[in-house]
């Protein structure tokens, strides 16, 4: 019929053997998600949803719903990186002597890397840019970013990026080498297969989304803050908002560098990372750390934000040590600069190098100490109510810091000789993250969904939510600190020592009190939308909020600020409140907006063509998809209709609504 | 940042008692963030982000510069009056860009397009030059994959020249956009990231002219 050069020219390498017919795991999975996802079409078809989608949300530039999209790609990229603990932890609880457990080596090789790469690059980034996206142009009285279509392609590209790795679960299959793709591992010798081509290009694409989405952050920060608020009359957000971004600014280009020499490894031959004629693993090592590691500062900074912002919210009092909090961010941006080596001590950079990073590393837990002392120096003597956003703040600070002392631990080079690679390691950064970063972002969805929304989550569900991750956390966990100190080391799917099979089997059951929390959290936005009416908050400041975003209305409009705000101090909107601030009745004006585009969502998906070319080597298609990228963005500089006003009478009778509704309130 | 606190109306400073304050704009001195205002800001910081990739570049090469895994050194293969050359027109190409600039000063399209075509020629040339020199190594069986220090040299001065390719697209582009639509703000705007990105990529040059060049004929 078709001789083989012929198909291999059209499909690369490509085969029918690619898809993992053979795998029941990846079969049901694949039926599962194929009925999900046929549903979710059939329903969006069935009730002519797709204009409405494409013209309100796939290409919008309004940086609240751009927010909303990443928060949602953020959750149900959650499910999925969950999904894999899940299984891991059934794996690691069973396989014990005889007993080889369920998975294969070949498959749980593949699911801790797409755990870690999913959990750190579509879960925690997307959710982090997602709530910066939304909150922070409302806190300095901004009525969009800087870059509003640049936000869309930014999104997208972020998509396209989580897709590449969605797509590989069912064709092909997705690396074996860790999260990072270390080498000598993702080396093309060592990694013939597609795995590390799809990690590659997947966060390639999504990596250009984020730097992209930082500059835009940063700009609009610098550039777009209302009258009156100088840097130090910021909101706190704001401020580990901008640290944040910088940080990622100045790192993902490193990460982007690595990839790009490691691609070139796999697809020319080079010789950067390869074992012989000159290359240098190690060298790969240092460049993805100098990303790794002040990326969970780039995750962790906007989250201390969220935290300040809900601690000063609840205890009804203004942030303790609003100054020093600022310090200590821009001093943990540039530290976080610093520490990259403490991932290798054992690489044998001498005392000297590895007494610097150590000491580098310890010194960071100076500010990070400050900025506790500031919650808790916020929450003495005050009015605390514990809503569920404070809940997370507790549970943060009793979590977090076992995990800031631990991680001082292992900055102590002779003590991570000892514990490198172990599961203590693996239970410290979870510690972190989960207690750092997963709490506060759970507590800033909480607190801020009545102001995306206009209601609140249900109390119950939010509960449930809030005690299954906190309960599952030290359950899961604490065992692994432990088999850590017992010796364990990570990404092993067989134990030979039974006397830890217990530990294994407790750190199960925590997982799934945690999938408790998980269930509790979307029952939580499936009932509060059930129950919205009950729930209703027509004030827009739910919480007697502090800052600007509480003074629009929930759901703000499309401009947020009918007239633009004059800031006189650090808590604007409490300022306002407290000085009897009165809403205008009129002198409306028309407002100058934004037009939606499609170029981000075109760009993006050719991204995605490209991307999956490239990883099966059909090149035809990756380059054409490349030129039609080159293409359409040039043709999208050619287009001129990129604004338009909102007419001064929708103004007046959008806030005249607006003035109604808050009399009601009142009333 | 004082620029902003001016743009707002008087701001009453912070007294014990309550005083009456503006807390928005009054509608006629409502003021509007021009779209691409802060472009040049925005495309500036992307520059910075754009160096830092090279600086991982330079970094990798600094670190792989003598594993020559007994290829060909630096003194083997490199022509250094053609670099020598080539450095010039890209350092010439810069000077013609700023009198395209100078033109869009003096608001003379005619000029502007003219010198844009100027900056061309020499970008065009740069980039051949490079490719002969690439074509000329390969053959010689320098090729990128003979050893981590040819592999760190093309990777380092090829994604240069990628640029430098980017920046004739982009040149194309304004010269097409200029000829419709004339000095538009968002023309000019774009002319001046495009210069920004142009010197931008002379500035890089010297850093790849001396430290891969000149410091690799000394060693």
């Amino acid at each position: 019929m078709f001789d083989s050069a012929f198909l291999k020219t059209i499909f690369g390498r490509l085969t029918l053997e690619s898809f993992p017919i053979h795998e029941p795991i990846l079969l049901t999975t694949f039926v599962v998600v194929a009925l999900l996802g046929g549903g979710v079409v059939a329903g969006v078809t069935r009730y002519k949803l797709w204009g409405w989608l494409w013209r309100e949300w796939f290409t919008t530039v309004d940086h609240k719903k751009i927010g909303i999209m990443y928060i949602i790609l953020g959750v149900i990229m959650l499910v999925r990186g969950f999904a894999d603990a899940l299984m891991m932890r059934a794996q690691q609880a069973m396989a014990f002597g005889a007993n080889q457990g369920y998975l294969n080596a070949h498959h749980y090789d593949q699911l801790f890397t797409a755990h870690g790469t999913i959990m750190i690059f579509f879960v925690a980034i997307p959710l982090i840019v997602g709530l910066v996206n939304f909150v922070m142009p409302l806190q300095i009285g901004a009525r969009d970013v800087a870059f509003p279509s640049l936000n869309n392609l930014s999104f997208w590209l972020t998509v396209a990026g989580a897709l590449l790795v969605m797509v590989s679960l069912f064709v092909g299959e997705f690396a074996r080498t860790g999260w990072l793709g270390y080498v000598p591992v993702g080396n093309l010798q060592n990694s013939p297969d597609t795995g590390v081509d799809y990690y590659l290009w997947a966060l390639e694409i999504a990596g250009v989304g984020t730097t992209l989405s930082a500059i835009n952050m940063v700009t609009t920060i610098i550039k777009m803050r209302a009258p009156g608020m100088t840097m130090m009359k910021m909101p706190i957000f704001c401020w580990t908002a901008l640290c944040s971004n910088v940080l990622a600014i100045a790192i993902f280009p490193a990460l982007t560098g690595a990839f790009l020499m490691l691609l070139l490894d796999r697809y020319l031959g080079t010789n950067f990372f390869t074992n012989d004629l000159g290359g240098n693993p190690m060298m790969y090592w240092n460049l993805v750390w100098v990303w790794g590691h002040p990326e969970v500062y780039v995750l962790v900074l906007p989250v201390f934000g969220i935290y300040s912002e809900i601690t000063s919210t609840f205890s009804g009092k203004r942030l303790f040590g609003y100054s020093s909090m600022v310090y200590a961010t821009v001093v943990i941006t540039i530290l976080s600069y610093l520490v990259w080596l403490h991932h290798f001590f054992t690489m044998g950079s001498g005392a000297s190098v590895n007494s610097f990073f150590g000491i580098a590393t310890m010194v960071i837990s100076i500010p990070t100490g400050a900025k506790i002392f500031n919650w808790l120096f916020t929450m003495y003597r005050g009015k605390i109510r514990f809503e569920l956003p404070m809940r997370w703040v507790i549970a943060f600070m009793l979590t977090f810091t076992v995990g800031g002392m631990t991680g001082v631990l292992l900055a102590v080079p002779p003590a991570d000789f000892v514990l490198h690679n172990s599961l203590f390691l693996v239970a410290h950064f979870h510690n972190v993250i989960i207690g750092g970063v997963v709490f506060g972002l759970f507590a800033g969805i909480d607190y801020w969904f009545p102001k995306a929304f206009g209601f609140k989550l249900d109390r119950f569900w939010g509960n449930v939510h809030f005690w299954g991750w906190t309960i599952g956390y030290w359950v899961a966990w604490t065992p692994i600190y432990v088999v850590g100190l017992m010796g364990a080391t990570r990404r092993l799917r067989h134990f030979d020592d039974p006397a830890m099979q217990p530990y294994f089997i407790i750190a199960a059951i925590g997982a799934v009190i945690i999938l408790v929390g998980i269930i509790g959290f979307i029952m939580s936005i499936i009932v509060g939308v059930i129950r919205r009416d009950q729930l209703r908050d027509t004030t827009g400041d739910p919480w007697n909020g502090r800052t600007l975003e509480w003074s629009t209305s929930s759901p703000p409009p499309a401009y947020n600020f009918a007239f633009t705000p004059v800031v006189h101090e650090l808590d604007t909107w409490y300022d306002m409140k407290n000085r009897g601030y009165e809403r205008p009745a009129d002198g409306y004006r028309a407002i100058h907006m934004p037009r939606n585009t499609g170029a981000g969502v075109i760009i993006s998906f050719l991204a995605l063509v490209m991307g999956f070319g490239m990883v099966w080597y059909m090149w035809w298609l990756g380059l054409l998809a490349f030129v039609a990228m080159v293409a359409v963005a040039i043709g999208h500089s050619f287009n001129r209709n990129r604004d338009y006003f909102i007419p001064a009478d929708e103004v007046a009778g959008i806030e005249a609504k607006r003035n109604k509704q808050l009399a009601g309130a009142a009333a | 940042m004082s620029e902003i606190t001016a743009a707002g109306p008087a701001i009453v400073p912070v007294t014990a008692a309550p005083t009456v304050r503006h807390f928005h704009h009054a509608p006629g001195e409502e003021h509007e963030h021009e779209p691409g205002e802060a472009t040049l800001l925005g495309f500036w910081i992307y520059l910075m982000s754009d160096a830092l990739i090279f600086a991982t570049l330079f970094a990798t090469f600094g670190v792989l510069r003598q594993n020559y895994a007994g290829g060909p050194a630096p003194r083997d293969i490199f022509d250094l009056s053609l670099v020598a050359l080539n450095t010039g027109l890209l350092l010439v190409s810069s000077i013609t860009f700023g009198f395209a600039m100078l033109a869009m000063d003096q608001a003379k399209v005619r000029a502007i397009q003219a010198w844009l075509v100027v900056t061309a020629l020499f970008g065009a040339s740069f980039v051949a030059i490079e490719l002969y020199e690439f074509g000329h190594l390969i053959a010689e069986g320098a090729t990128p994959q003979r050893s981590a220090f040819l592999s760190a040299f093309f990777t380092l001065v090829g994604t240069h020249g990628a640029h430098v390719t980017v920046g004739l697209v982009w040149i194309a582009v304004m010269l097409v956009q200029v000829g419709q639509r004339g000095l538009t703000g968002e023309n000019k705007r774009r002319l001046m990231c495009l210069s920004l990105f142009w010197h931008f990529l002379d500035v890089i040059w010297i850093g790849v002219f001396t430290f891969v060049y000149l410091l690799g004929m000394i060693r």
